[in-house]
């Protein structure tokens, strides 16, 4: 049994639909839906790294890379947002977030 | 070959194990730890691949950064994630129906394009690796069209990087009232006539201040 890229497209997609199922699940706690948007990327890189090795192109993997970096600064100011949140708020309950003034 | 194929099957069954324990843990300082559990397996599978530099930054950024800021911010805030959790039985069939029907789409898909998609252009790429045909290393390979196509791309990511941390810090600076800071200004600016004072006294009084 020889490991193709059909493999590799699989793990990304049933990473990918885990990543969306952690969001339904999840919907008040905001840390975990974050978690899960790491998820969703990861899936998404794992995609553009096979298909890049698979026709034998890199640029694929430069994408990839562009794609962690907008991960990685999502959840930077993400997290940010979130500890502002909850220390305005007192917790960190998403579903009563609706207040956007002061 | 046969061990390509355990080594992909185990970091494969790691990566999406952990996925999975990452949204269905109940402490969220077990999902981070999953994160990691998922994104170092993933690497392996990017080492699999042939992708050694993405492997390596996806240690380096996720496991050494990403993980440990949400492990921090998931430590310090005191939250009751009991509550957090009510509507996760009533969640579970929509969430479970949108995911199952996503996963046969997407698999469907990925695999009539891997077998007979635009994606057959060779025969099994995936078994050499992808910088060992042209003689250059993968770090060489992704520099050189990085910095040769893609170098404005490149330093807008930088640009990115810089406006999140900026915008992260100004988001979680807070001044507490009544606390002394040093205004290194003033005291540059201060002079002798500004710091001193002449008081004339009466014998026998005393500074009465």
């Amino acid at each position: 049994m020889e490991i193709g890229l059909q493999h590799y497209l699989a793990v990304a997609a049933i990473l990918f639909t885990i990543g969306v199922f952690g969001i339904f699940v999840n919907r008040k706690n905001i840390i975990v839906i974050l978690m899960s948007i790491e998820l969703i990327l990861l899936a998404v890189n794992i995609n553009l790294v096979a298909f890049s090795v698979y026709l034998g192109n890199v640029v694929g993997q430069v994408f990839a890379m562009f794609v962690l970096t907008v991960a990685a600064a999502e959840a930077a100011v993400g997290l940010a947002i979130l500890v502002t949140f909850f220390r305005n708020r007192g917790d960190i309950a998403v579903d009563d977030a609706s207040m956007m003034k002061g | 070959m046969a061990l390509q194929a355990i080594a992909f099957y185990l970091m494969a069954a790691v990566t999406l194990a952990s996925g999975f324990a990452v949204v269905s843990a109940r402490n969220p300082v077990h999902s981070v730890l999953f994160l990691i559990s998922a994104f170092f397996s993933a690497a392996g599978l990017f080492v699999l691949m042939g992708a050694e530099f993405l492997a390596m930054l996806l240690v380096v950024v996720y496991v050494g950064a990403v993980a440990v800021l949400f492990l921090f911010v998931v430590m310090m805030l005191d939250v009751d994630f009991a509550a957090l959790r009510q509507g996760f039985a009533r969640y579970m069939p929509l969430g479970g129906l949108v995911a199952g029907a996503l996963a046969v789409e997407m698999v469907v898909v990925s695999s009539t394009v891997a077998t007979q998609g635009a994606a057959r252009l060779n025969d099994n790429p995936m078994a050499r690796g992808a910088g060992a045909a042209a003689n250059v290393t993968n770090a060489e390979a992704i520099g050189r069209v990085l910095y040769t196509n893609y170098v404005y791309f490149f330093q807008a990511a930088g640009m990115v990087l810089l406006v999140a941390m900026i915008g992260a810090i100004v988001l979680t600076l807070r001044h507490k009232p009544g606390v002394r800071r040093q205004v290194i200004a003033d005291q540059v600016a201060r002079t002798p006539k500004s710091g001193m004072r002449v008081v004339s006294l009466k014998p026998g009084e005393g500074v009465s201040e």
